[in-house]
């Protein structure tokens, strides 16, 4: 339902653009052959790893479901708990607003809020075939130093947030004993 | 075809060789959800494919650069982030984007400040992790988000 709103909406959008784009092009037909070869290159480039993508993302929605996420970073902490964080976060399971109720069951069974903080994260913006296409569009370097520097401040926040909240605890508890 | 491209095609023929060899049924399922996510995403990559190549055909590099290259400095970077984090695109399709901002003069700081705002920044999504995940918890994730990524932005610059 949600869905299918959305879908709507984009086509909607596409139609709006494409009206934009041919209006452009007919007020200044000399920009056609440009704007043409760069939709093209462009489209090319995409079409060649989004199928690909999109199986890889097919296969894990099907083989890892929400319990295994769960019964794996339900237990471990640590650093051993943060690398897993990362790498069950990472793999492509779906969308963010799937990760919020992964995330309660989590916390309900006593998870480390360091360890959620570094998996919501991870599931955000350490995607495996959100870094694949990363790769073929910005290169190696960019891909690989915007990673590793994402992870190193996702494990700072992480441990800092845990800090934070676990402060603001301890100050309602002594306020109220 | 470049190499990524290849690898990852390799990597998904594999996945579903293996896929096929272990559980037929469950195999299908995941074509069937590949094949729904593609479709459903096919509208959304026309209009950023479109939006490239107007972009690339009408705007100038010295405007593109203006704005979000190096003379915009830091006021470019805070203002991309922003726009990073309360945009609603998919963060599969903000590479290409970025790529031909890129190719077009922007700045290293200011596109990795916008995909890295894009990807863990949810404004859309905020009221949602809000009600799951409690106020504190929501708004320190997504606040020392943005600082963190403007960081990241800021020493990618430096490196690169």
């Amino acid at each position: 339902m949600r869905d299918n709103l959305k879908q709507k909406r984009d086509w909607i959008l596409l139609g709006i653009i494409l009206l934009i784009a041919i209006l452009l092009l007919s007020i200044f037909p000399d920009r056609k052959g440009p704007v043409i070869n760069t939709l093209w290159d462009y489209f090319i480039e995409m079409m060649l790893i989004l199928p690909a993508v999109m199986i890889i993302l097919g296969l894990f929605a099907v083989w890892v479901s929400k319990e295994t996420v769960v019964k794996y970073l339900g237990k471990t902490s640590g650093l051993k708990g943060i690398i897993l964080a990362i790498i069950l976060g990472a793999l492509p399971t779906g969308p963010l607003y799937i990760a919020f109720p992964i995330a309660v069951t989590l916390l309900k069974k006593g998870a480390k809020i360091s360890n959620i903080i570094v998996f919501l994260s991870a599931w955000a913006c350490i995607k495996i075939p959100q870094e694949m296409v990363e790769l073929q569009f910005l290169g190696p370097q960019f891909m690989l130093l915007r990673l590793s520097l994402t992870i190193i401040f996702v494990i700072i926040m992480a441990v800092f947030i845990e800090k934070m909240i676990e402060w603001s605890e301890n100050r309602v508890a002594t306020m109220a004993s | 075809m470049n190499i990524t491209a290849v690898t990852i095609n390799g990597i998904a023929v594999t996945g579903l060789l293996i896929a096929f060899s272990k559980d037929k049924d469950k195999a299908i399922k995941s074509l069937k959800i590949a094949g729904k996510s593609f479709v459903g995403m096919l509208p959304m990559v026309f209009v950023i494919i479109i939006i490239i190549g107007l972009l690339l055909g009408f705007v100038s590099a010295t405007q593109i650069s203006r704005f979000v290259g190096e003379q915009s400095g830091m006021v470019g970077i805070l203002l991309v982030g922003m726009v990073g984090a309360v945009l609603h695109i998919p963060a599969l399709l903000s590479f290409p984007l970025a790529a031909s901002l890129l190719e077009k003069g922007a700045s290293v700081s200011a596109i990795a400040a916008f995909i890295t705002t894009l990807t863990m920044i949810g404004t859309i999504t905020l009221p949602l992790e809000i009600k799951e995940l409690g106020r504190k918890m929501a708004l320190l994730r997504n606040g020392i988000s943005f600082v963190i990524a403007i960081l990241i932005a800021l020493i990618m610059e430096a490196i690169l």
